[in-house]
């Protein structure tokens, strides 16, 4: 029979490299440090469209990470997407900033850019943004192009 | 006629036996949490079923976790690199490892390396009358034997998952960054803007979690009903080892279904 004492410590060095674990995968592997500590500021926004957006995507300006997405809903009054973003409190933008919805690369998750826009006042928590222009939607762009070609053969054989 | 009559009244017999069995481990369950008082008051007891169930499970763990990770670093580079986006790498591997490999694999080799000891433990000593001893001696086998086993395991299976996950995300660190030379940055950071510390690892926690209760009921169990024969402790020892590891797969799928459906 072990002795307590080597017993009691190894099962302590056992819970200790389970944490120590525990703290890695939070840390290092996920995205514990970078973002959820740190204080935010609720920005909505109504899109025509979202196209693929989900919830938890970044909101980007200049590339940059600056929030997330923290809930979209369908508005049934305008009948557009009210999506309501969290932006992290060191970044101030003027109230007159737009949004647009964006994709990373070709085939990448799609994103909120902002473009920050002139104005002297400052997005408060619980503002809305004015300018929004929605995602791209493929499809769309393909029946426009279709329906453009068909105008253009039309005016051809006349 | 009277094959296939004994052969249904052997089919009836086998399902009623089985959900017999469930009720009696249902029952064996909740018989354990309302004895559970006296192994919190008497920490010492856990902690030494703790160093028999986690401690002994350590090394098992860690090199199958390094092995998988480098593995899953070799053959996600071989894939990535097709499509140009091997700095994907770190994505994949922490993803599949935290997601799933983490709590699964551990949760085999715990089955098999401390559920199946727990099994012989207890079936062993109900075959040699200990069991039957200690109730003589009015000291409850179930608070002092089984419930010290299963919060042991309770207690020792999250942590076990967690040591894989960082083991086998360290193994693929190796074999992508520096065996194969995927650029450090790209592999850490686009890792860490992939894995969400709610959605993914927590949720890889509560897996092992569920896991360990399910293991380690399931060992303690079988060691208490075993029949009281050589035979019985080594056929309730396998039985172990096939029921949890195919109680952990269907888990897995059942959680894995409520947990990252759509999102």
């Amino acid at each position: 029979m072990m002795k307590r004492k080597a017993l009691d410590l190894w099962v302590g060095v056992f819970v200790a490299i389970g944490l120590g674990a525990l703290l890695f995968l939070a840390l290092k592997v996920g995205n514990l440090s970078s973002f959820s500590a740190a204080e935010t500021y609720l920005v909505k926004a109504n899109f025509d469209n979202i196209g693929g957006l989900k919830k938890r995507a970044p909101v980007k300006s200049a590339g940059v990470v600056v929030g997330r997405i923290e809930d979209i809903v369908f508005d049934t009054e305008t009948y557009e997407a009210a999506v309501t973003f969290s932006i992290d409190k060191r970044y101030e933008f003027p109230k007159d900033t737009s949004a647009k919805i964006l994709t990373s690369g070709l085939l990448g998750e799609q994103y909120v850019g902002l473009a920050a826009g002139g104005d002297t006042a400052k997005l408060k928590n619980g503002d809305t943004l004015k300018i929004t222009q929605s995602a791209v939607v493929l499809e769309n762009l393909i029946s426009q192009f279709l329906f453009n070609k068909a105008a253009d053969g039309n005016k051809d054989s006349k | 006629m009277t094959a296939v009559i004994s052969f249904l009244e052997d089919l009836g017999g086998r399902a009623t036996g089985a959900i017999h069995r469930l009720g009696f481990a249902s029952r064996f369950l909740l018989l354990t949490l309302q004895n559970s008082g006296m192994c919190f008051r008497r920490f010492s007891l856990v902690v030494r079923e703790i160093y028999f169930a986690g401690v002994q499970s350590l090394i098992i763990t860690l090199v199958s976790g390094l092995f998988v990770g480098m593995v899953l670093g070799l053959q996600g580079y071989d894939t990535l690199v097709r499509y140009g986006s091997s700095s994907a790498l770190g994505v994949l591997v922490a993803l599949s490892l935290v997601r799933e490999l983490g709590p699964v694999v551990a949760g085999l080799l715990f089955a098999s390396r401390a559920g199946s000891a727990i099994t012989a433990e207890i079936g062993l000593m109900k075959a040699t009358e200990q069991l039957a001893a200690m109730e003589m001696m009015a000291v409850d086998p179930i608070a002092r034997v089984i419930a010290p086993r299963f919060w042991a395991g309770v207690i020792s299976m999250p942590l076990l998952a967690a040591m894989f996950s960082a083991m086998g995300v360290f193994g693929g660190y190796l074999v992508g960054v520096r065996l194969i030379g995927v650029d450090e940055g790209s592999f850490w950071s686009q890792m860490q803007a992939a894995v969400d510390f709610q959605e993914d690892i927590l949720n890889g926690v509560i897996k092992s979690v569920v896991f360990g209760v399910a293991v380690t009921w399931i060992a303690v169990f079988e060691g208490y009903d075993a029949p009281p024969t050589a035979e019985g402790v080594s056929g309730a020892t396998t039985r172990t080892v096939v029921t949890s590891s195919l109680t952990i797969l269907a888990l897995d799928f059942m959680l894995t279904a409520f947990m990252f459906r759509g999102a």
